[in-house]
């Protein structure tokens, strides 16, 4: 078995986990990136069991095992978080959220079209919501 | 070439091509269908690599729950059920970072393992597991009990339908104005 195979998958999954994380606009879709991003760290730990030669046996499956348990309880806090989001705004867009705790005014649809034309500097989208925003 | 390793190409290509379709997929029930696949598949490597538990616990948790509290939250958030043109922000930032971190993490791991060869030890299952976490790792899987309560309370006190109502600065501390509520029985 050659551990190199393994290791150079989980290093692709963690660079697609990282362009997820930043590509994608929906809160839902970006907690799915960050899902594959602890998968290819699981992938590493349990790999490792088989390279690496630890004082304590299975070492990397019991880390990966706790792994799994934190990327529940993360999924959990940080769905009902996006749900409250819902709840206020009406939408999960990431780039409607502005960090200065003014509640921007909600888009028409649940992904507002007007961000579609501007590309990149979400600095941009906060000062217009700031604009137009009634706080 | 051993069959491990042909099985291990074999499904890290599933895995691989199964997250680049989480990641630039237009529908997001698809992506969150695909995300299915990937956990499916990386369980798959992890019964090759004779890590039985994990295999099992990985179905068990991230397909079983995982996925479908996303799937959940999905629904809840009236995600669009066709493709959604603006789903993506710019993608050259995601691509050079992504890119480079993973090109970055291969390159490292090819030097540092080569072509090398190891054996398969022995199947974790879950005796052997289980030994191992009750003698070694008590103290950590104690705490993560504790930690998993927390995250429960966590998210039941974010899941309030009052707590929209603090945003603005001049109600007060939000503890003030839940104490006029005393005796009128909130819930």
């Amino acid at each position: 078995m050659h551990p190199v195979i393994p290791y150079v998958i989980a290093a692709v999954l963690f660079g697609l986990g990282c362009y997820g994380v930043l590509v994608r606009r929906n809160a839902v879709l970006m907690l799915m990136s960050v899902e594959l991003m602890l998968n290819a760290v699981n992938l590493v730990l349990v790999t490792a069991d088989t390279t690496a030669r630890a004082t304590l046996p299975s070492t990397g499956g019991v880390f990966a095992l706790f792994v799994i348990v934190l990327a529940a309880a993360e999924v959990g806090v940080g769905l009902a978080i996006v749900l409250q989001l819902y709840r206020l705004k009406r939408s999960v867009e990431l780039d409607s959220v502005s960090l200065d705790g003014a509640i921007s005014t909600p888009g028409a649809a649940s992904t507002d079209g007007r961000t579609s034309t501007q590309s990149g500097a979400p600095a941009a989208k906060v000062t217009t919501d700031r604009g137009g925003a009634a706080s | 070439m051993t069959t491990a390793d042909v099985l291990m190409i074999a499904l890290g290509a599933v895995a691989v091509a199964a997250a680049g379709a989480v990641v630039s997929s237009r529908h997001i029930v698809r992506a969150g269908l695909w995300l299915v696949v990937t956990l499916g598949s990386v369980a798959g490597l992890y019964l090759v690599l004779a890590a039985e538990l994990v295999a099992w616990v990985q179905v068990l948790i991230y397909v079983g729950a995982v996925v479908v509290l996303l799937l959940f939250a999905v629904m809840l958030t009236r995600a669009p059920i066709g493709a959604s043109p603006d789903l993506d922000r710019s993608r050259w930032p995601g691509l050079l970072i992504g890119g480079g971190v993973g090109l970055g993490l291969a390159a490292l791991l090819v030097d540092a393992y080569r072509w090398s060869t190891v054996a398969v030890g022995p199947s974790a299952g879950a005796e052997r597991m289980g030994a191992a976490i009750f003698r070694n790792w008590v103290l950590p899987f104690e705490v993560l009990s504790i930690l998993l309560l927390s995250a429960l309370v966590g998210a039941i006190v974010i899941s309030r339908p009052d707590v929209g109502e603090r945003s603005t600065p001049d109600k007060g501390h939000p503890y003030e104005s839940r104490s006029t509520y005393d005796g009128e029985g909130r819930d």
